[in-house]
């Protein structure tokens, strides 16, 4: 994505769970800061914390960007890890393919996915098994 | 009623006190972060047994007025921390969740 777009590039740490959640809180502060309305601000945010955990929990990390336009507010997740084997399975709440130790720090419930559904307007979701996951979420703000 | 009036009428021991006049709009109980930052809304008395550093991110994400930790929990000092940081409420009560939700429901009506 090019053009007029501002862009907010993060580094998602995928050695480090505490840390997780730093580029949403970001993301919720400089939307906040912007003006935009506080519902849009959390699915916003809400969606991209868990695209985050995600990226931790099963790709060691990975990139996120968001894109701001004027109609428009667009968040990319970018990882490098194992891939969605079958994505319409990962679709349905509840299923999860977390280890134990990520359940018991209250991730790993299965809902990951669908809240991003939930919360965007559009979701893409581009995974490769063994390549990696592209997930595209848009956010209408006009 | 504000969280410092929640704490006045129900003695729930407030850990941290970042915004004692924040209205509480609502309840929800939890343990399951995803599930939680699913359906809990912005003003909400979240009340859960987790207690870990992402408790911080999903209140301050979901924006909920306060987090009450049930039976006796107490978030460790990473979540603390974190909290303070985002200027949330961190009460504690020995309570069960039923029991703080039946609670906080009551005053909420």
């Amino acid at each position: 994505m090019t053009g007029d777009a501002l862009h907010f590039h993060y580094d998602v740490d995928g050695n480090n769970f505490t840390s997780a959640g730093e580029a949403s809180v970001q993301v919720k502060r400089t939307l906040r800061q912007m003006g935009y309305h506080p519902d849009l601000i959390r699915r916003i945010s809400v969606a991209m914390y868990e695209g985050e955990i995600n990226m931790v929990i099963h790709a060691k990390g990975g990139d996120a960007d968001v894109y701001v336009t004027p109609d428009c507010i667009t968040v990319i997740l970018k990882d490098v890890g194992p891939g969605i084997k079958d994505i319409n399975l990962a679709m349905q709440e509840g299923y999860s393919t977390a280890p134990d130790n990520i359940r018991s720090l209250g991730f790993g419930a299965g809902m990951g996915l669908p809240n991003m559904k939930r919360y965007s307007d559009e979701l893409k979701i581009d995974s490769v098994v063994g390549v990696g996951t592209t997930i595209e979420m848009k956010f209408k703000s006009a | 009623m504000t969280v410092s009036q929640l704490i006045e009428k129900t003695g729930y021991e407030p850990l941290l006190l970042s915004d004692g006049d924040r209205e509480v709009t609502g309840g929800y109980a939890g343990d399951l972060l995803s599930w939680v930052m699913g359906r809990a809304d912005s003003g909400d008395c979240w009340v859960t047994i987790m207690s870990n550093v992402n408790v911080a991110a999903v209140g301050q994400l979901t924006d909920c007025a306060c987090i009450v930790f049930s039976e006796g929990v107490r978030p460790d000092e990473a979540a603390v921390n974190a909290a303070r940081l985002h200027g949330l409420n961190m009460l504690l009560s020995e309570k069960s969740t039923f029991e703080i939700c039946v609670e906080v429901g009551a005053l909420l009506k």
